[in-house]
């Protein structure tokens, strides 16, 4: 089957197996920011922005996301041009092994996205499908915070 | 150097790598990108102990893309262990890399090498297996009486260091511990507490799981790209498994997706190198989520049985421990686990008259291993929990209790030499302590005073307030080595080469702090390359609390060498003697003139236009020592009466670690191991049936912590200068995380009144003991 989608702002096509979940192609297809912990669905390391909604893409079947819009972490920043979200998670130590973040970082985005500014409580739960065993999740909430009220600022 | 100003070190600098892991470009194991790449499934066993009379592979040879399938008929045989330690390892070598017996529900049957992974799965359906059944023994206790079902009876498990080993009676390890006069010991308290204990299966869950690559090169040797934390100590097992030359094989540590001690464990990398050898193609193997809870590794159950006696006035007069470890259906790390059980816990306070004994012993069950706090975080709940009930029943303040007993600066212990890891130990003294300090300014953050020991009356939801007191170590004594390399180039930047394995904690990141605080220059001219066993030197790896202590001095001694080299140079450059130049800021600096010399000048003389030499040195460091690290945790629950459910609002923790080299990395240390801690007592929990299968092998039953779940966490660090270590650090990783057991028990105590021992403390317990209690 051949999957028409944009990633990242570009328009794709890829030949993908009708079984195959979309995690698979876009790993595949060099997206390997995008991390495969679970494979169920439960730990948020393969999450990406459909249509700017958060989904785990290990279990969503490929060929639903024809004609859409998705952002993995490459689409983010990259190391030379790094997203305020990126930068605020390494200044305030929430990066740790790193398996998790390209998820998580894409989980705060779709949060901030809709609220700029989110209270403690908003920030728990838009995270809560994100899995983080290195950190004990205080430096990222503490670098979401710190990372919106930059952005609030700027209007990025 | 103590006493300058420190310029890089005690600074939270950014990780070296940072910018790789938040852009999603750092390579881990499932990001090499191989041509022609295989996939290895492995089929477990259904039972949890069983022969196997035959296997018919001939189905799942005919299903196309199958390119091997490996059984005990055609893998050789040779008896290792799978725990990454140092050699001789003290683990009995009990396993295989596949076998003709399987002694727990997911055992190793079959690995099928397929031309994709869905291929692989599907002809694992379609082996098919004759097992004799044989009687399982899933109950620790049940497996040490006399005609309890054999589980190692293959002739070939052996130790291999002079250790107590009787696979006979299932008995893994043992050793005993005696000092001073137990009985009058005891006959000299005025209350004396016994209880017992029960520290429970858990899984580490690094988000990425297991994973290993194998990739033949055209001169017969092997590289292996895997998700460890020891690369060395998979190199020489990998060796041994296969019985080829260690020379033979490379290993390289990409960027790692956690470890927690479940990676210290040599699981996959001989099974995909064997098939790579044998086909000539790359295979590569991943665990998937339930793989990792059933067949990887585990935190080892640990039954602690103690008896501890005070005096009125809280001197503490006897102590009396006995754990009991459940190593399941293999020994990796069985007798160094239950080993620490005793040296990592019982040092920590005062007493003349103490007695340890340590067993482990197989059963049917999955496989424990390494995992952060190993032993220590199982022995501190029985002992925190003890010294909270005689603080109690002596009437004195458990904290006071605490600061009256605890060790500090000049005391040493007698159990520091009668018990090491894995036999005796090394007589040391306490060279620095911050105890005191994490004690009374977490008391004050949790509001100790005002709140504990206080009564909610007839209210429903009633708050409680518990404590705990913590040491670990930094390193294995005498028996760990780490080394680096430092190589300078053109502009005045510097390789720095180390086997130590960053594995998240941000080891690359201080260790190229404390060479550049060494040298004279920034943490952003250090570039830094960790784990490839043919480039790097030696390191054992990420584990027992080690790296900053040991590999960090490594890393300092080599920087001091290279920057003698450098002085040298400067030195003839500025027409000075050695003497009479200092280095500052990637310079060297004439102290009469002021005239200086950069880095760069340097290493552009010395390589390209006078007496051409490389600028670099090579060091190794061993401990004599194990300075402590401590810890006071503290807690604050609520628990509901009626539900019987314990809702953590805040946990405050204060470590002393020394001087943190970047605080902010050992804050995250500290926070991380405490959620992790937390999460274990009240909601992780292998739930079997009574098969011995694992009932809620995923993340939706089996509950790590989430964000949602996370309560108020305050943590902090006291720091201390340990003249043992580098720049003043001891170590941060493990301790944080023997805390949650003891402090929630004793928080629900001062809350309803109930001692609860078996974690984790989930409502139904509570409720029952709730139960227990108002009948009488």
């Amino acid at each position: 089957m051949k999957l028409n989608v944009r990633i990242n702002g570009k328009d794709k096509s890829f030949r993908v197996g009708p079984e195959e979940v979309l995690l698979d192609v876009l790993r595949r297809e060099g997206y390997t920011g995008v991390k495969r912990g679970c494979r169920k669905g439960d730990c948020g390391a393969c999450a990406v922005l459909i249509d700017n909604e958060l989904f785990n893409s290990c279990v969503l079947p490929a060929m639903s996301v024809a004609g859409k819009d998705v952002i993995t972490i490459e689409g983010i920043g990259t190391p030379n041009a790094l997203h305020v979200l990126q930068r605020t998670f390494l200044e305030e130590g929430a990066v740790q092994c790193g398996f998790c973040t390209p998820g998580m970082i894409l989980a705060v985005k779709a949060l901030l996205d809709r609220n700029e500014d989110p209270n403690e409580t908003e920030i728990k739960e838009a995270l809560d499908g994100n899995l983080c065993r290195c950190t004990g999740y205080v430096k990222i909430i503490k670098a979401v915070k710190k990372a919106a009220r930059s952005m609030r600022e700027v209007g990025e | 150097m103590s006493g300058d100003k420190l310029k890089v070190v005690g600074f939270s600098e950014m990780k070296v790598d940072g910018r790789g892991l938040v852009t999603g470009k750092a390579k881990y194991t499932a990001d090499w990108v191989e041509n022609d790449m295989l996939h290895m499934k492995i089929l477990g066993s259904p039972h949890a102990h069983a022969r196997i009379k035959g296997i018919d592979t001939t189905r799942a040879w005919n299903l196309p893309g199958v390119v091997e399938i490996f059984t005990h008929e055609n893998v050789p045989r040779i008896p290792h262990t799978t725990a990454g330690q140092g050699y001789p390892e003290p683990s009995p070598y009990d396993s295989f890399i596949v076998d003709r017996k399987v002694r727990f529900v997911g055992d190793r049957v079959a690995m099928v090498v397929a031309e994709s992974e869905t291929i692989a799965k599907e002809a694992l359906g379609l082996i098919e297996v004759d097992y004799e059944l044989l009687p399982a023994v899933l109950d620790l206790e049940e497996a040490m009486k006399e005609g309890a079902p054999v589980i190692h009876d293959e002739e070939e498990a052996h130790v291999i260091i002079p250790v107590p080993y009787d696979p006979s009676r299932n008995l893994v390890a043992r050793v005993d511990m005696e000092i001073g006069d137990m009985e009058e010991g005891f006959s000299r308290a005025d209350v004396i507490v016994e209880d017992s204990y029960y520290a429970h299966y858990a899984q580490h869950c690094p988000v990425e799981p297991h994973i290993s690559l194998a990739i033949p090169d055209p001169d017969g040797r092997i590289l292996i790209v895997t998700s460890t934390q020891v690369p060395f100590h998979v190199r020489r097992i990998t060796a041994q498994a296969l019985g080829i030359p260690v020379k033979r094989i490379r290993v390289i540590k990409p960027r790692i997706g956690g470890g927690f001690g479940t990676k210290q464990e040599i699981l996959l990398e001989p099974a995909v190198a064997l098939a790579a050898l044998k086909i000539g193609r790359p295979v590569i193997c991943e665990l998937t989520r339930k793989e990792e809870f059933i067949s990887s590794r585990t935190r080892h159950p640990i039954k602690t049985v103690l008896r501890t006696g005070c005096t009125r006035e809280g001197e503490i007069t006897a102590v009396d421990m006995h754990c009991l470890s459940n190593t399941g259906a293999y020994g990796s790390h069985g007798l160094t686990v239950v080993c620490n059980c005793g040296s990592k816990v019982l040092p920590l306070y005062k007493c003349d008259n103490v007695k340890f004994l340590g067993e482990a012993v197989y059963t049917n069950l999955p496989v424990p291993g390494a995992y952060r706090g190993y032993g220590a975080t199982q022995a501190a709940f029985a002992m925190e929990c003890n010294m909270n009930e005689m603080a109690r029943k002596i009437g004195m303040d458990p904290l006071e209790f605490r600061k009256k007993n605890h060790i500090g600066i000049g005391d040493t212990s007698p159990i520091f030499e009668a018990l090491g890891e894995g036999g005796e130990g090394v007589p040391q003294s306490v060279e620095s302590c911050g105890l005191d300090q994490c004690i009374d300014r977490g008391a004050h953050e949790i509001g100790w005073k005002e709140k504990w020991g206080g009564n909610d009356g007839d209210k429903k939801i009633k708050r409680g307030i518990g404590e705990a007191c913590l040491m670990q170590g930094s390193s294995i004594p005498k028996i760990d080595m780490g080394a680096a390399s430092i190589k300078m180039n053109d502009d005045g930047s510097f390789n720095l080469l180390i086997g130590a394995t960053d594995i998240g904690t941000g080891s690359d990141t201080i260790l190229a702090q404390i060479a550049a605080e060494e040298l004279g220059c920034r943490t952003e001219d250090m570039i830094v390359y960790s784990s490839d066993t043919d480039m790097t030197p030696f390191d054992v790896g990420a584990y027992a609390s080690s790296t900053t202590y040991l590999t960090g001095t490594a890393v300092r001694k080599t920087a001091a060498e290279v920057k003698k080299q450098i002085i040298k140079v400067g030195a003839e450059m500025l027409g000075v003697s050695e003497e009479e130049v200092m280095v500052e800021d990637r310079a060297i600096i004439s102290s009469e003139t002021g005239e200086s010399v950069s880095f760069k000048d340097v290493a552009l003389r010395s390589l390209y236009m006078c007496d051409q030499h490389q600028i670099m040195a090579t060091a190794s460091h061993i401990t004599e020592k194990s300075p402590p690290p401590f810890a006071a945790h503290f807690v604050e629950v609520e628990v509901d009466t009626e539900t019987g459910e314990v809702k953590c609002l805040k946990y405050v923790t204060g470590t002393d670690c020394g001087q943190a080299i970047n605080p902010q990395l050992a804050e995250g240390q500290t926070e991380g191991a405490l959620l992790n801690g937390l999460s274990y007592a009240l909601t992780e929990e292998y739930i079997f049936n009574d098969k011995g299968q694992m009932l809620n092998p995923n993340f939706k039953n089996y509950r790590i912590y989430r964000t949602t779940d996370l309560p108020e966490i305050v943590s902090f660090l006291v720091t201390t200068h340990e003249p043992t270590g580098p720049y003043g650090a001891k170590s941060v990783s493990e301790i944080g995380i023997n805390g949650a057991l003891p402090a929630i028990s004793n928080a629900i105590y001062d809350a309803v009144g109930v001692r609860l021992t078996k974690p984790p403390f989930t409502a139904e317990k509570v409720l029952q003991a709730l139960d227990n209690k108002n009948k009488f």
